[in-house]
């Protein structure tokens, strides 16, 4: 055994408010779900003595040790096949896909088996698996490591699909996808991994009266946000581009143009009424996500607020994304992604109705 | 192309303790546990062996009535099927694929429930846990891997080697030669010789994959794939029921006791079609057919018990009785299930509410109720 066997765990996480990563706040939800729930285990390649190569599950497996965080054979489908078999044994087993890029050997047995277990049981049984999934592009890297296919899981009954976009979301929603008895896809815009946020970290000591810790609040992968108000359109985000619209409502804002921006956080369910609301009061609405737009999840979103809002409407819904073409090379992403100003583009469209 | 001796369908080395005419061969290896099972227990699989056989009848004549939408035969695998679920210890649990009715009986779920399936009225159909007999897997080759994850779950539960057999726990789980191409069977071997898991990877070499032959998915012996993996192998003759239930009590032994995975490979022959909509004519002689007929798992059986003097009068009028009453049972309860609510396809969707649902649920009733009081 190296001496990794034996460095000390990670510091206790002390009670209230931190200022922690993106990625810190991750590993701080998944070790309290640990800490809370000994069914709870970690699986997936590299996460164990090397922390996964973004360093999300870091110190987990010094402090929980090799039965509880599972370095697994390079296999995703076997990964997720026997994530499957240890929920049926009773296990919550959280799975980490390396890379968005390399999902697909495990497609058939997320869509085909995670996604359909409970279904097709009638409920007698459930799998309450998590798949984490670092995606999406801006961080020059190579091939098959910064796609965004998160509407292929979107688009199958049976999962829950999320995507935070800060620590503190980052934090909550983790822990509430961990105890959910649902099959949770968690994805993770890696190129928010190193962004710093306040995260209240509750308090680590039992606050019940029967030495229980304070539940996950389970709303957090049902609902959308409004993380900043707005009179003139309304911006909807979700992940990684979430960053971007507040970035593009701060600019627009020295214009004299007041954007508001929802973050959707979830994409199963898709939680309309708080887009609805906002459109109601902006009148005009833009989806921005990296994801290619066509059939991706601002088709949804504005066929929905169409069909909802369309006399509230000053503008169609517009759309801001990825073209239909294979994630480019490194070099040209930025010229890929929704950027700032695409976005900003797009608001002086909807501005010009 | 015809198979070669040491060919996928070689039957040199093939675990066999009765001759097709049902002789008791010597076998060093597994004539101890085939010694331990009592005349009764004897009587009982062929017991099994006969009612899953009736099954199919039922199920099929069923299906040509209109009465299922389709149906899977296991005709002709009633040895691998009844030999290998007679090893089990009631704590053990069996991942199958979707022909192992034979095992479903033994595990105590009830046919009808069986058939729920496939008239089109359940994705399921009885109640995995209370049987430790998972529902049944359409994906050809998915669910060795769940039976392996399982099995890790096993492991975690500190069920291995307790040295109470009342409590070490196993898993079994059946597939067939042509999922044996498929990447997740080959990937749960991975994952069961690494985790040393305490599984029983049974494969049930039928010869047929619908019309292709095991010569399409291997060359060789697949059983020789295992050790490749770690994985200790045995093929055995699957139309051999003593064999079967020795050769699975030993592996199922090593798993119990902490000794980790094996691979069974039972050779046996598809009597029947691959379902109800398949025509073996198409490509397979009535002289192969023929020959495998003159193998008959059952009547190889009946034929050992014969000879040990171990068919009292009136054995086989209660089962033929017994079956009569299955035959019964199975065309009243299945043509009497109904049509299940419409709006039953939005239950269980998720264990918690999911708000896209709970909409389009209420929309749908809405328009169901839209038509109350008027002719459709």
């Amino acid at each position: 055994m190296t001496t990794t066997e034996t460095r000390p765990a990670i510091p206790a996480p002390v009670g209230g408010v931190q200022r922690l990563t993106f990625a810190k706040a991750i590993t701080a939800g998944l070790r309290r779900a640990m800490a809370d729930d000994p069914t709870v285990m970690i699986m997936g390649e590299d996460v164990g003595r090397l922390g996964g190569v973004f360093r999300v599950t870091d110190g987990l497996h010094a402090e929980f040790g090799p039965s509880r965080v599972v370095d697994t054979p390079l296999a995703e489908s076997g990964i997720v096949g026997t994530a499957i078999g240890l929920a049926l044994r009773g296990y919550r087993p959280v799975v980490e896909i390396q890379f968005d890029g390399f999902v697909f050997p495990a497609f058939d047995q997320i869509t085909t088996q995670l996604a359909k277990m409970h279904y097709r049981s009638r409920g007698q049984l459930t799998v309450p698996v998590v798949i984490r999934i670092p995606y999406a592009g801006g961080i020059g890297a190579v091939e098959h490591h910064s796609e965004s296919p998160e509407v292929l899981f979107a688009h199958t009954p049976g999962l829950r699909v999320v995507s935070p976009s800060s620590p503190a979301d980052a934090y909550t929603m983790i822990r509430a996808a961990v105890a959910s008895p649902d099959p949770v896809i968690f994805f993770e815009p890696k190129v928010r991994y190193w962004d710093k946020g306040e995260v209240d970290l509750g308090h680590d000591e039992p606050t019940g009266p029967d030495g229980a810790r304070a539940a996950a609040d389970p709303s957090v992968l049902d609902t959308a946000r409004v993380v900043r108000q707005g009179t003139d359109a309304t911006l909807v985000a979700y992940g990684p581009t979430v960053a971007t619209a507040l970035a593009a409502a701060e600019s627009a804002a020295t214009a004299g143009t007041s954007l508001e921006v929802v973050d959707l956080r979830a994409l199963s369910p898709l939680d309309l009424p708080t887009v609805a609301a906002s459109v109601r009061k902006t009148r005009r609405c833009i989806v921005v996500h990296e994801a290619p737009v066509l059939y991706g999840a601002g088709a949804e979103v504005a066929a929905r607020i169409s069909e909802e809002c369309f006399y509230h409407l000053e503008a169609p819904v517009l759309r801001v994304g990825g073209f239909h073409v294979p994630y480019p090379v490194a070099k040209s992403e930025h010229d890929y992604l929704p950027s700032l100003d695409r976005v900003l583009d797009s608001v002086d469209r909807a501005m010009g109705f | 192309m015809t198979a070669s001796p040491l060919g996928p369908l070689s039957e040199d080395g093939l675990v066999r303790l009765l001759s097709p005419e049902g002789e008791r061969l010597a076998s060093a290896a597994y004539d101890e546990r085939a010694a331990a099972l009592t005349p009764e227990q004897l009587r009982g699989m062929y017991r099994d062996m006969v009612l899953a056989r009736r099954f199919d009848v039922e199920a099929t004549a069923l299906q040509r009535q209109g009465e299922l939408a389709l149906f899977a035969q296991a005709l002709g695998q009633e040895a691998a099927q009844i030999g290998s679920a007679y090893a089990l210890a009631p704590q053990d649990h069996v991942f199958p694929s979707y022909r192992e009715h034979g095992v479903a009986l033994v595990r105590g779920v009830d046919l009808v429930d069986v058939l729920r399936l496939f008239r089109g009225v359940e994705h399921g159909g009885w109640d995995p846990v209370a049987h430790g007999f998972h529902l049944y897997t359409l994906v050809v080759g998915a669910h060795p891997l769940h039976a392996t994850g399982y099995a890790m779950g096993v492991q975690r539960d500190g069920l291995v080697g307790t040295g109470d057999p009342a409590r070490d726990t196993a898993v079994l789980t059946y597939f067939g030669d042509g999922s044996t191409s498929q990447g997740d069977v080959n990937e749960a071997m991975v994952f069961a010789a690494v985790n040393q898991a305490p599984v029983v990877l049974f494969c049930q070499n039928n010869q047929w994959a619908i019309s292709e032959p095991t010569t399409s998915q291997a060359i060789a012996p697949i059983a020789n794939r295992a050790p490749g993996f770690g994985i200790p192998s045995v093929r055995v003759d699957g139309n051999d029921v003593l064999a079967v239930y020795a050769v699975t009590a030993a592996a199922l032994e090593r798993a119990h006791t902490g000794g980790g995975p094996t691979f069974v490979e039972a050779l046996t022959y598809r009597m029947g079609a691959h379902t109800t909509s398949d025509d073996p004519s198409r490509y397979r002689t009535s002289d192969e057919e023929q020959h495998w007929r003159r193998r008959d798992p059952i009547e190889r059986l009946r034929a050992y018990l014969d000879r040990l003097g171990e068919l009292p009068e009136g054995f086989e009028d209660g089962i033929a009785a017994e079956g009569d009453a299955l035959g019964e049972r199975l065309r009243t309860q299945v043509r009497a299930m109904g049509r299940p609510a419409a709006d039953r396809m939005f239950e269980h969707v998720y264990a918690t509410p999911h708000a896209v649902v709970e909409t389009e649920r209420q929309w749908f009733e809405a328009y169901e109720a839209s038509f109350e009081g008027s002719a459709r």
